[in-house]
């Protein structure tokens, strides 16, 4: 029984890093290419949650809201790189910082606007509904494994595409030294929109596929940005590795320390304040990991070359 | 003669209590219409004004305002009505950590305060004032509800909560009638949204059901992972975690679920057969406990002010604590407290012509008070 309990939650820490990673993957991607910081990222995830929502109730289908999140997500992330980032490049970060807080109000209002302010109606596809039995586990959800498929195809997906392809080249050369590829005939314009587009997606698809396991609720995204954030400095600011890395981490110990605090603490002291205190230091832990790798390197896990 | 007369018709006319008092009275209405708890305030603020406008009173003035579920920004927005708008009546706050910051520096001033949502237990007991008033319940009652249900069926019960001054407020009510096993008692981050690591312990701990007080977007993952879990031990909580502002987000995950609730859509009594389609008909969708107890507050507050000028605090105070309304919950009195005694039913989740809503169960407390009136010195 213990045992498949420790497994079990050792599963969900691993989906909730690899949930994590989606995230953190696009917002490391544009600040490792164009080094700008999208506090916007969570209104993106946002974006693909309220799509794939509206979609799959108009059709009934889930997987075409989930084509429709990755498309929705995609194109407001182009339009917002075209309209606004694109004059950000050259600011400091502290400009960047202000504009992308403003994106985060415009579409936090924006979507209260058109979709009012009760939460939206997004369940799980019934192909992936209900629980499987694993070795050594009684019974686990089959969409938090699926999630966890997804994570790991994405990740992999994002590997071949960045050293196998001639954008993932582009890209790469993108983060060494931005003139020098521009003096090179490469239309770095057009990158710079792709490599939006892209993050924004993956972070559309974050939303999409949280959404259904969670609420669907103006306000959604500025949580999990600020988990998103915590993973990317500890992995590494602008690496995709150490994203996945630090994603797990956090995952990891976030599942793991809301589990075991309680109860270790309760070894010494009294049930009620052990679990008060146990769940107060669970909800800290993370940031104490992240202190702790920030002071012993204060690049990240993975610092990006540049 | 003629001014002995004229004197007379004045004193008459001012002593006759139906007549409303031409005076006019401006009410803050602070409340969260932005974020993640904005349908909760939203709620709250169509209730209120429904309230307000069936009574057809022109001489009452509502100055609404979002406080963003911040704190800080709720005290700035209400020294500003106070000071800049000379409001005489606040009211609308959702949560008991907002209201603390507000409604006693509210009270200090002179002003009166009637909530509409939180009801912290700090101000129920000794803290008790003469011109906070508490139109909803003590945070604790929904809670004690259904400790005393699960009672009858249950010997060992997981119990969790978020970690907050209302959420440990809602497991010690619970706790307060419940006489069986706690298998677990667990809190969790304010605001979170992935409940694996508490299902996987729920699984694990052989508990014979859950209570949960989840409220808002929580209580809607919650749920909705719960059913995809394999778990099947039963859930129950209070009516916060399955209102009507979150059951059509919920899905069918909430069918069946038992939740308590000092009104519910059914209730059979006149001002409720009212009150129900009046709501539909406003805003085109069922009204949640929250709609309730701010159109409650409103009608405390019309009743009262047809009774005394509110630039007498002392006397509106008075009026109020009457309690002439017609409730949709049925019967409603002030404690000595300031806050209800009012019956609290236990409700199941069912599904109406498509819409999942709640349905009368039975009626678990009789003219319910709170646990810290006796302490409360009035």
């Amino acid at each position: 029984m213990i045992l498949s309990l420790a497994l079990e939650q050792l599963l969900n820490g691993l989906q909730l890093g690899v949930m994590l990673f989606l995230m953190a993957a696009g917002l490391t991607l544009i600040f490792g290419v164009m080094g700008l910081i999208n506090l916007a990222h969570g209104s993106l995830y946002m974006v693909g949650a309220f799509a794939c929502a509206v979609v799959a109730a108009a059709t009934g289908s889930f997987w075409i809201g989930l084509a429709a999140s990755l498309v929705c997500a995609a194109a407001a992330g182009a339009i917002v790189e075209f309209l606004v980032i694109r004059k950000l490049y050259d600011r400091d970060h502290l400009d960047q910082v202000l504009a992308t807080f403003a994106l985060i109000l415009i579409f936090s209002e924006g979507a209260r606007w058109v979709f009012g302010s009760f939460p939206l109606y997004l369940d799980i596809p019934p192909l992936l509904a209900g629980a499987v039995p694993l070795p050594g586990i009684e019974a686990y959800p089959l969409y938090r494994l699926a999630i966890i498929g997804v994570g790991a195809l994405v990740a992999f997906g994002l590997y071949l595409l960045i050293s196998k392809t001639r954008l993932g080249m582009r890209i790469r050369a993108g983060e060494s030294d931005r003139e020098m590829i521009a003096a090179l005939g490469v239309d770095i314009r057009t990158l710079y929109t792709v490599v939006f587009a892209l993050g924004s997606a993956l972070a559309g698809l974050a939303g999409a596929l949280v959404g259904a396991l969670q609420s669907v609720q103006v306000g959604m995204g500025e949580p999990v940005l600020i988990l998103a954030f915590v993973v990317i400095v500890i992995g590494g600011i602008g690496s995709i590795k150490g994203a996945l890395v630090g994603a797990l981490i956090v995952g990891l110990t976030d599942t793991l320390g809301r589990f075991l605090l309680p109860p270790l603490l309760g070894l010494v002291l009294p049930a009620s304040t052990a679990g008060t205190v146990g769940a107060s230091l669970a909800a800290m832990l993370i940031y104490i990991v992240m202190a702790l790798v920030l002071a012993f390197r204060p690049r990240g896990l993975f610092p990006a070359k540049a | 003669m003629k001014k002995f007369l004229s004197a007379t018709t004045l004193a008459l006319g001012l002593s006759v209590s139906s007549f409303a008092v031409a005076e006019p009275i401006k009410i803050g209405l602070i409340t969260t219409l932005s974020g993640g708890g904005a349908g909760l305030g939203v709620d709250t603020r169509d209730g209120f004004m429904l309230a307000i406008k069936q009574s057809g009173n022109k001489d009452i003035t509502v100055i609404t305002e979002d406080d963003a579920q911040k704190p800080e920004l709720a005290v700035q927005i209400a020294d500003k009505m106070i000071q800049s708008d000379q409001v005489d009546i606040l009211t609308g706050i959702v949560w008991s950590n907002l209201l603390m910051a507000v409604a006693p520096g509210a009270v200090a001033q002179g002003k009166i305060y009637v909530s509409t949502n939180a009801a912290p237990a700090a101000l129920a007991g000794e803290k008790c004032n003469p011109l906070y008033f508490n139109a909803a319940y003590q945070n604790d009652n929904l809670h004690e509800a259904m400790g005393e249900y699960a009672n009858k069926d249950y010997k060992k019960i997981f119990i969790m909560a978020p970690n907050y001054p209302a959420g440990k407020d809602s497991l010690t009510g619970f706790k307060r009638y419940y006489k069986g096993d706690v298998a677990a008692e667990v809190y969790t981050k304010v605001g979170q949204t992935d409940y694996a690591a508490e299902i996987a312990q729920i699984r694990a701990s052989g508990a014979d059901a859950v209570f949960a007080f989840l409220p808002g977007g929580m209580g809607i993952a919650f749920m909705k992972q719960y059913a995809q879990s394999g778990v099947k031990t039963p859930i129950m909580g209070p009516g916060f975690s399955f209102s009507q502002d979150v059951l059509p987000a919920i899905g069918d995950a909430a069918l069946g679920v038992k939740n308590s609730g000092q009104w519910v859509k059914d209730l059979d009594n006149e001002a409720n057969k009212k009150f129900v389609p009046a709501f539909q008909k406003e805003y085109n969708r069922l009204p949640s406990l929250y709609a309730v107890q701010a159109y409650d507050a409103a009608q405390l507050i019309l009743s009262a002010a047809s009774k005394a000028s509110v630039k007498d605090s002392k006397a509106f105070a008075a009026a109020l604590k009457q309690a002439d309304i017609q409730s949709p919950r049925g019967k409603f009195k002030f404690n000595n407290n300031l806050h209800p005694i009012q019956d609290i039913y236990v409700t199941e989740v069912v599904k109406e012509d498509g819409v999942l809503t709640n349905k009368t169960v039975s009626k678990i407390f009789t003219d319910h008070g709170d646990a810290y009136a006796k302490d409360c010195k009035m």
